[in-house]
């Protein structure tokens, strides 16, 4: 069986993590930038994905930090959007430039 | 010795009574507290005669002599095996008769003051510092522990300031208050020095073992090596010059006496109480507390001895320049205070030369009767005048019959003319100088002349000469003010027939003194000699007063200017220690300690101003932060690795 080299599924975390990365950088809207977060945290779950299948495959380690990560991550949605909606009311704005008033 | 239980409630009656008035007189007791405070002090003076009675009767020796004896001990700081402070009552007869005079004493005040001060807005407050000051008083001498007597000896100096400053409205009274206290304080760290440098080299606080062991000849001995030397005394010969020192300070003492006319500023009852019978006692209460030590070193001994017979000449000599009557009995007690160290200072241990210890403590008796009867007498002429100044005096006699009377015992008793009170102790305190040290006996003799002239100079000036005009007919006190005069007039003509020589000695041994005639002659006729003098300048108005100070010139200006000693204490202070220590340490505490505490919060707020800017509130700004942050750890750990 011709299996899928460890290299390439790193490549892709790795592509995945830094895409994630410029869109955490560049984007302005906040939503997009909650989803470039979503993008890194993938890329962390494909690579214990990939670690633990190629070199533990006996065991389950990587597979239980994946799905804590999905967890984390759901609550952390609700929450990050909870504040966007909360910082919309308030500035009447979803553009992280506009909400730079907690400074010295 | 449980029959002496009882005595634990002699101080802490008056304590009671502190307590009292200080939290509850002013809303609860008003005008009552007078009442309340004189009917405590009352029990309290009932009680320490019944505790003398017992402790003088004559059971209460064992083997000819009276032994101290030592109740309700408790130790209340332990330093190390040995060496406590405790907290106990010893008994002896100094300590006894001590706790008599000031009960006694204080009661008289207490009953006088109810006429004196009634109306007086901080009433309650007066009774509630009376009271703190006999508590603190009477603990004082009944201390067992060289540092129990210290706490004492620092309550009596707070109650005093706190009585002279008691018209607080008055500059003058807050600026005596201070001098008081801060010169006695300056005096009184030599007395904790000397404490501290006694207890270490003997390894004891209790006043009864600290004797044992100076006193008892092969332990003094090694003491006095163990101790070592130094500027050619012995360090133990230091320590006790130290405690004299303190005690100089709380007796007025040359040169520390500044305060004590000062502190007339208080009201007169008080300083009858406090700066004329008990607290400037003090002083000589604590070198006969720790006689049998002294004793055994003669030069410091006979430097208490020069210290007071000095005093007593000076502050008589001040005192026949002076025109506030106050200032005059104030003036006089430092003199008599001298007298009673100069006493000391002359005396030995054994049997009959320890007589000047027995003089000393038999002045100290019947001065406390008759001086405390002339300053009430004072209060009660000051009540009538309305003011302290001589030359406002004049023809009282008729006006104040009784005052007069008292007046005239108490000037009698202190002049020393028989059978007073004054002329049985002072003829013994000549006595015991003219046996051991004739310059101190020549010292004393003319000081007892000069006592003499200046005070009939008071009575004929207040009493006689012509009467000054006043306004108003005023009458003399009332009942309750001449209760304690009459009283303390019968006492200051009695005291003296007190056998005090079989009861108060310096070994415990009872001896006989009579005065003895053919030596009285000569003190006696001196005492006349001054009364006279003064009978010829003062009785009728004169010029001889003014032709004999104009033709004294500047040595007159110079005395009734006080020798400029307020002028010389000024110029140290003011000049040489606050320029040369206080302006320094004060550059010292502007420039260097605030200047680091400045600094400190200078180059912290530069450093803020520069990197506040960091955190701008850019979300994304942050991340970079982060980010970077995470990029360098990484790159540590992998060229770490490898290097």
């Amino acid at each position: 069986m011709n299996q899928i080299p460890l290299s390439h599924i790193l490549l892709l975390s790795t592509a995945l993590f830094f895409i994630g990365m410029y869109g955490l950088f560049t984007r302005r809207n906040m939503i997009t930038i909650l989803m470039a977060i979503e993008l890194i945290l993938n890329s962390v779950n494909i690579n214990f994905i990939a670690f633990n299948k190629y070199l533990y495959p006996g065991q389950l380690g990587g597979v239980f930090f994946t799905i804590f990560i999905i967890t984390i991550a759901a609550a952390e949605a609700a929450l990050a959007i909870a504040i966007i909606i909360n910082l919309y009311r308030s500035h009447h704005s979803i553009d992280v430039e506009q909400a730079e008033d907690m400074k010295f | 010795m449980g029959s002496y239980s009882f005595i634990a409630w002699i101080p802490l009656l008056p304590l009671a009574g502190f307590v009292l008035l200080g939290l509850f007189g002013k809303k609860y007791f008003g005008k009552f507290s007078g009442f309340l405070g004189s009917v405590l002090l009352l029990s309290t003076t009932v009680l320490s005669i019944i505790a003398a009675s017992h402790y003088f009767a004559p059971g209460g020796k064992t083997i000819g002599e009276y032994h101290p004896v030592t109740l309700l001990k408790m130790t209340w700081l332990p330093f190390s095996p040995g060496m406590s402070i405790d907290m106990g009552l010893l008994l002896d007869p100094i300590s006894v008769m001590m706790m008599v005079v000031i009960s006694f004493v204080s009661l008289m005040v207490h009953l006088f003051s109810l006429g004196y001060m009634k109306g007086e807005r901080r009433f309650s407050t007066y009774y509630a510092f009376l009271s703190l000051f006999t508590f603190s008083m009477i603990g004082l001498v009944l201390s067992a522990n060289l540092f129990q007597l210290y706490i004492f000896w620092e309550l009596v100096g707070i109650s005093s300031y706190l009585l002279i400053g008691f018209y607080y409205d008055r500059p003058e009274a807050v600026k005596a208050a201070k001098k008081a206290f801060i010169v006695t304080r300056f005096a009184d760290m030599g007395f904790l020095i000397g404490i501290l440098v006694l207890a270490f080299y003997t390894g004891t606080l209790d006043i009864g073992e600290l004797i044992s062991k100076l006193t008892s000849g092969q332990s003094s001995q090694f003491v006095h090596q163990a101790a070592g030397s130094f500027l050619g005394l012995t360090v133990v010969s230091w320590g006790l010059l130290l405690v004299f020192v303190g005690g100089a300070g709380k007796s007025a003492m040359f040169p520390l006496h500044i305060w004590l006319p000062d502190a007339m500023e208080g009201p007169t009852p008080v300083s009858a109480l406090i700066h004329a019978a008990t607290m400037v006692v003090a002083g000589v209460y604590l070198v006969a507390r720790l006689f049998p030590v002294y004793v055994e070193d003669h030069l410091i001994l006979q430097i208490v001895g020069y210290v007071g017979a000095f005093s007593a000449l000076l502050a008589a000599i001040i005192a026949c320049t002076q025109t506030d009557i106050k200032r005059i009995l104030a003036y006089s007690t430092i003199s008599q205070i001298g007298f009673m160290m100069l006493a000391l200072g002359v005396s030995g241990y054994r049997g009959e030369d320890g007589l000047g210890f027995t003089a000393s403590m038999f002045h100290l008796f019947t001065h406390a009767f008759f001086k405390s009867l002339l300053f009430l007498g004072a209060g009660a002429i000051i009540h009538f005048v309305h003011s302290n100044e001589l030359r406002d005096m004049g023809g009282l006699r008729r006006q104040m019959p009784v005052t007069h009377v008292c007046f005239l015992i108490g000037c009698l008793a202190i002049a020393g003319i028989p059978p007073f009170a004054g002329f049985f102790s002072k003829e013994e305190i000549l006595l015991s100088a003219y046996r051991s040290d004739l310059w101190i006996y020549g010292i004393a003799l003319f000081t007892s002349l000069l006592t003499a002239f200046y005070m009939f100079r008071l009575y004929f000036s207040v009493f006689h000469r012509r009467p000054v005009a006043r306004e108003g007919n005023g009458h003399e006190v009332t009942g309750s003010m001449k209760f304690p005069l009459v009283t303390l007039a019968i006492c200051s003509c009695l005291a003296g027939l007190i056998h005090f020589s079989s009861l108060v000695t310096a070994d415990g041994h009872a001896f006989s003194s009579a005065p003895e005639l053919a030596f009285s002659i000569l003190p006696v006729g001196l005492s006349l000699t001054g009364i006279l003098l003064a009978f010829l300048m003062y009785r009728k108005e004169n010029t001889l007063p003014a032709k004999i100070s104009g033709s004294l010139g500047s040595v007159y200006r110079v005395v009734s200017r006080k020798f400029y000693f307020d002028e010389l204490y000024l110029f140290i202070t003011k000049k040489i220690i606050f320029n040369l220590v206080g302006r320094p340490a004060a550059w010292v505490d502007r420039n260097i300690v605030d200047g680091a505490v400045n600094g400190t919060a200078l180059v912290t707020g530069k450093i803020s101003e520069g990197i506040k800017g960091w955190q701008s509130g850019k979300l994304q700004q942050y991340a970079m932060y982060f980010f970077a942050g995470i990029l360098g750890l990484v790159l540590l750990f992998v060229f770490w690795r490898k290097g």
